[in-house]
């Protein structure tokens, strides 16, 4: 009874037609098992790359150049049990290691951390545009932050750099609050809500912390100067300690996030299929939302608000990569933060001896890349 | 994380072997007394059906009697305490997981998901059996193929399924409902969106796994005709309760059709069911 028998008639006819070429599998199509979607090799291997390329790049760039060979061996020093000559002079080896090695990698760690965030609102929300900043995650956080430098005196001695740890803990909080006040905003229009309500949601969401936020600067005049350079997005004041400041939460997000990223491929077929495949989609969703607004707040207290990061990388994955959770993830982590990394470059040597806040650069690229995405979510979104 | 052996042709039950024992005693669903409330509004009020293993069901009813809410509530979709029995196991007692392994629904117009492969999609199907946070193994895979092979979709595993007939992505949706391995169908309106061809080609394809995979099915329909020829049994639903249930022949009589679905139809004996054929009420002649 389970042998096979030929189909019937009628749909052998109707449903024979296959798409042309591949009438006739041929031995060589059976042997070449077709692979569902994922992470392949050769892309994880090429982020892998960007990510040593903006490494090398970061750190030989810049007002005292630096032989990129040298660099890449100074670098390759600091693995134990590893001594190469790189050439280099003492103060020279002091430029790498703690000046700029420190801001590659907290911008290696941010880029990663809002492209990832970016990619999985985007797989939650099932909206091509979520994103930290769209959803107001960003601005939640932002005025946190503000609120614990103003009001907690956090900032008073002018810089902020060496933030406090109850920095991240309290933009954790509001971007949390943030997010909800998105959601519900978003879902007030029950069943028939759409992906543009959210973000319009979110746009409102972040006008009102703005305004929030402002207000608090304005009652706080003494702080608004580190607000305002933090606000811009920075990576200038990057030292070892604000690295070690992000890493845990960073961590923690890419932790939770990638070992979701096979359910957050099932969640694409919506919450009543999901939950009669034998999943519970709305615990999922409230701990990836949890997860990616702890590593926008890490994100955005180490270097305040950078924008686009998470709407261009995920998209440009998805467009090399497929569009599978597995692959769309954990490469844009790794091209995220390339993205950033490099970007910085951009930011400090293309006025230099002076630098542009790096936030000003990514909305640059950002603004045009937004309506080419614009322009091919339209379908979803009306 | 510990996994459930499963052989090569575990995305298909054989036959004669359902969840629960095949011994012809337990049903595969019975339902007592269903209530469903939604949001205030009590859509089923006390609601009885019983499907045999192996049996084909199909709920009819007018456009809000509740036919989805049951096939939901059956689903284990909505909360129904106590009322729903699934191959002798209430279904309460059942694990969201477990509860996939016995039970597939084919929703009403499923989501199609941009950029996902054939092969993706019906790899969906056996999410039950992959351990959370892990990720599929070679029999999961064997069992995709099989299905795929089964339901001639092999050349299409490629292929997106949002770039996909009407029929084409009707087929790919009851693989992935097949890959899951349950042996109880829940089909909602699976021929709504198809020509009147693709729909006989859909349901003798269903009919076909049916006969061959020992599955039950349990189905609502709007096209009445089409309903009667395929099912052993129909129900009848209006506001909320069954209003009749019985052999094709006894539910879709003109006095039952025209005081539930206020229609004027003239109903003809057929081979596999009565054909029910709409006419002009007389008052516009």
């Amino acid at each position: 009874m389970t042998t096979t028998p030929p189909p019937s008639r009628r749909a052998g006819l109707r449903f024979g037609s296959r798409p042309a070429g591949s009438s006739a599998p041929s031995a060589a199509d059976r042997s070449v098992e077709p692979r569902p979607a994922g992470l392949r090799k050769r892309w994880l291997v090429a982020g892998v790359f960007a990510v040593l390329v903006a490494l090398v790049a970061g750190v030989s760039l810049g007002p005292v150049s630096l032989p990129a060979g040298s660099v890449a061996a100074e670098l390759l020093n600091l693995i134990p049990g590893v001594h190469l000559d790189s050439g280099l002079s003492e103060r020279e080896i002091a430029i790498v290691t703690e000046l700029r090695l420190p801001r590659v990698v907290l911008g290696l760690l941010v880029g990663g951390l809002l492209a990832l965030a970016g990619g999985c609102y985007q797989g939650v929300f099932r909206n091509p545009l979520a994103d930290p900043y769209l959803l107001g995650v960003a601005a939640g956080a932002g005025l946190a932050v503000t609120a614990a430098i103003a009001l907690g005196g956090a900032g008073r001695q002018g810089a902020i750099s060496g933030l406090p740890m109850t920095i991240p803990l309290a933009a954790f909080v509001g971007s949390l609050l943030a997010v909800t006040m998105t959601y519900v905003l978003g879902a007030a229009g029950g069943r028939s809500s759409s992906p543009a309500m959210l973000i319009l949601a979110g746009v409102a969401v972040s006008a009102f912390l703005s305004a929030g936020q402002t207000y608090l600067l304005q009652r706080h005049s003494d702080s608004i100067q580190p607000v305002y350079s933090w606000l811009l997005g920075r990576l200038a004041t990057a030292g070892w300690h604000d690295v070690l400041l992000v890493l845990p939460y960073a961590a923690l997000t890419a932790v939770v996030v990638l070992l979701h990223r096979r359910e957050l491929d099932v969640l694409a077929v919506g919450d009543d299929e999901a939950r009669s495949l034998g999943l519970h989609p709305q615990r999922t969703r409230y701990l990836l939302i949890a997860a990616a607004s702890l590593g926008t707040a890490a994100a955005v207290s180490a270097t305040g608000l950078i924008g686009f990061v998470g709407i261009i990388v995920p998209h440009t994955v998805r467009l090399l990569a497929g569009s599978s959770y597995r692959a769309i993830l954990p490469l844009s982590l790794l091209f995220g933060g390339a993205f950033l990394a490099l970007t910085d470059v951009v930011a400090r040597t293309v006025a230099a001896p002076s630098e542009v806040p790096i936030g000003v650069v990514t909305a640059l690229l950002g603004g045009p890349f937004f309506v080419i995405v614009l322009r091919t979510a339209r379908r979803v979104l009306t | 994380m510990s996994r459930e052996p499963a052989g090569p042709s575990a995305g298909l039950p054989s036959a004669g072997l359902p969840f629960g024992g095949g011994d012809g005693g337990v049903p595969a669903v019975e339902v007592r007394g269903l209530h469903v409330d939604l949001g205030g509004t009590p859509i089923l009020t006390g609601v009885d059906l019983t499907v045999a293993v192996g049996e084909w069901v199909t709920v009819i009813g007018p456009n809000g009697a509740g036919k989805s809410t049951l096939l939901r509530a059956v689903g284990g979709l909505l909360p129904a305490p106590g009322a729903i029995t699934l191959f002798g196991t209430a279904s309460t007692a059942l694990r969201r997981r477990d509860r996939a392994r016995v039970v597939a629904t084919v929703a009403q117009s499923p989501v199609v998901p941009p950029g996902m492969s054939v092969l993706d999609y019906v790899l969906l199907g056996r999410t039950p059996y992959i351990p959370t946070l892990g990720r599929e193994s070679t029999a999961d895979l064997d069992a995709v193929h099989e299905v795929l092979g089964r339901l001639d979709l092999t050349g299409f595993h490629r292929r997106e399924l949002a770039t996909l007939s009407g029929g084409e992505r009707q087929r790919v949706f009851l693989a992935r409902a097949l890959a899951q391995g349950a042996t109880l169908l829940l089909l909602d309106e699976p021929t709504s969106a198809l020509d009147i061809g693709h729909q006989q080609e859909v349901l003798e394809l269903v009919d076909q796994l049916r006969r061959e995979h020992g599955l039950t099915v349990l189905a609502t329909m709007h096209d009445l005709s089409l309903a009667g020829e395929y099912a052993d049994r129909m129900v009848m639903l209006a506001a909320g309760k069954v209003v009749a249930a019985g052999t094709p022949s006894e539910v879709l009589t003109e006095h039952l059709l025209a005081t539930h679905y206020r229609a004027s139809v003239r109903v003809v004996p057929g081979t596999h069911g009565p054909l029910v054929v709409p006419v002009r009420p007389r008052a516009h002649l």
